[in-house]
């Protein structure tokens, strides 16, 4: 099931050839597999995001290998050089299986 | 089935029953994570030992010193070095059941090598910031964190 995820471009307006800092949020547990339920007493199965994919104008420019030490519901913050206007596209992959895309357009203006 | 096949095939059944359970528990031990040293897993992602990353003032890693809450624990790290010249950004958690945290690789397009995250703490511990040059240099930053409530369960 793909989870909610969203992305910002910061600053609002800028021209082209700027770096713009892009920001993203997906709601994912990250259950590690070590935490134990304290009312059943069972361990929560491992379900963390683990590959996270980022394409500008069909051109994968990062990746990013993540593992359950990192925090519930994963912010990754990074820059990108707007130097045309195209699709910028993040796809989250979990270790179940799980995909999420989420895409936003880059507009430099002027 | 003459004697000796009745007697080797008790055997070997004897065998196999009395040396199974103690394989069992070994077989499900090694399915569950197995929890890393800082340098094993130095070793595992980058593929050198820890004595080749070289202390830098390139790398700046941007992190509170007291963390209230160590499952959410605010990182930034930036590379003081052309895009061009980083290949990829490492943060590790020396404490940590798996101290591997997170991994970038980077390319051109992204103008300028910076990371902002969030991460876990279990306790305090130094979290570690590696860059990846192209020109064959790895460096790093080390900076300690306090944490007053845990975050790994």
């Amino acid at each position: 099931m793909p989870k909610i995820a969203m992305i910002k471009v910061r600053p609002r307006r800028y021209k082209k050839g700027d770096l713009v800092r892009i920001d993203s949020v997906i709601m994912h547990p990250m259950n590690t597999g070590l935490v134990k339920n304290k009312k059943t007493g069972k361990i929560i199965p491992a379900d963390y995001i683990d590959t996270v994919e980022v394409y500008y104008g069909g051109e994968k420019i990062t990746s990013f290998k993540l593992t359950g030490s990192v925090s519930a519901n994963p912010f990754l913050s990074f820059y990108i050089k707007a130097d045309k206007e195209a699709p910028l596209k993040m796809v989250w992959k979990d270790i179940t299986g799980d995909v999420t895309e989420k895409t936003v357009k880059i507009k430099p203006k002027g | 089935m003459n004697r000796r096949g009745f007697l080797k095939s008790v055997a070997l059944t004897g065998a196999v029953i009395a040396v199974s359970p103690k394989f069992m528990p070994a077989g499900e031990a090694n399915a569950k994570p197995q929890k890393m040293s800082y340098e094993e897993a130095v070793k595992k992602v980058l593929g050198v030992d820890v004595s080749k990353l070289e202390e830098s003032s390139e790398i700046k890693l941007t992190a509170p010193s007291i963390a209230e809450n160590g499952a959410v624990v605010p990182v930034k790290v930036e590379v003081k070095q052309p895009i061009e010249n980083v290949e990829s950004i490492h943060i590790f958690a020396k404490k940590n059941f798996n101290p591997h945290t997170l991994s970038m690789f980077l390319s051109p397009a992204n103008g300028k090598a910076y990371l902002g995250t969030r991460i876990r703490l279990a306790k305090t511990m130094p979290v570690v910031a590696v860059a990846v040059l192209k020109d064959g240099r790895i460096i790093k930053t080390e900076k300690p964190i306090k944490v007053t409530i845990g975050g790994c369960g």
